[in-house]
């Protein structure tokens, strides 16, 4: 059996990665993947945790994180849509609106 | 070296590996097929740690339908936004590697600094984690969270219909459109 560890260090390095993606990337849809990739690795150390103490709410949570994660992606990808229309770009530097 | 441990490196190298990729790549289409990658392998690690149900949902619901999402907007709106181009501010790029450096360091260090022991047997309460199990946890101890969870999926679908509803009069040059109209 592996130990839960191993999967702790590996969710860290993807959500690490995903985060440094959000800073790093400037095409709005690529951010929006990071943030995927970042909901996933909090999925696996909840599973991971989950089997550690034997305890099935982990897995429970994850089902919530899964259904969010998914409404989340319809209305996000719905304001880009939305947003394209209005700006023809979705470079994220030139969605700058609301800024002061 | 045991199989199964084995087989977790190699697996998770592959979604690590996926992970870079979607970060790197220049095309946003390649981004998601990496990202699909990435679902997919985290799918077989749900697998080995009891969690049958969820790595079926995780295909389901990551790899079938919001990578399919992802990828139907990006044939939409194109996508392309020269990211890589010099005239890009670079210090923002090495302060965003930076941040991103010292967010690993604190993370594997709060992984590493207790190592976990062994787990019992999990399969007493997990089972696998089989559809029957996490059904009877969600339908019994669950069951507002999950009622709320329902309601949460109909306003995001209201609200994805609202913002992505074409304004008024906006079809007007295209000429299969107005063939429907008559």
């Amino acid at each position: 059996m592996i130990p839960t560890s191993y999967y702790l260090i590996l969710a860290a390095l993807i959500f690490a990665i995903g985060a440094t993606g959000v800073l790093v990337r400037r095409n709005a849809l690529i951010i929006f993947m990071c943030v995927e990739m970042m909901l996933n690795s909090v999925n696996l150390t909840l599973i991971a945790l989950s089997r550690q103490w034997g305890n099935l709410n982990g897995q429970v949570f994850v089902f919530m994180i899964m259904a969010v994660a998914a409404a989340e992606v319809a209305v996000g990808l719905a304001i880009l849509i939305a947003n394209t229309r209005h700006r023809k770009s979705i470079n994220i530097d030139e969605i700058n609106l609301l800024k002061w | 070296m045991s199989l199964s441990l084995l087989f977790f490196l190699v697996i998770g190298a592959v979604c690590l590996a996926a992970a870079f990729g979607v970060v790197i790549s220049r095309q946003p289409v390649h981004s998601a097929l990496f990202l699909l990658v990435n679902f997919a392998s985290l799918a077989v690690l749900y697998v080995t740690l009891d969690a049958q149900f969820l790595a079926a949902a995780q295909v389901i619901i990551y790899a079938g339908g919001i990578v399919i999402l992802i990828l139907f907007v990006i044939m939409l709106i194109g996508g392309e936004t020269n990211d890589f181009k010099a005239h890009q501010r670079t210090w923002s790029r090495l302060v965003g590697l930076g941040l991103g450096l010292i967010l690993l360091a604190g993370l594997s260090y709060s992984a590493v600094q207790k190592l976990l022991p062994l787990p019992a047997d999990p399969n007493a309460v997990l089972q696998g984690g089989a559809p029957k199990t996490v059904g009877l946890e969600l339908f019994t101890n669950y069951i507002l969270p999950f009622e709320l969870v329902g309601i949460l999926l109909l306003v995001a679908l209201l609200g994805a219909l609202v913002m992505g509803r074409q304004p008024e009069g906006a079809g007007e040059g295209i000429a299969s459109l107005k063939a429907s109209d008559r």
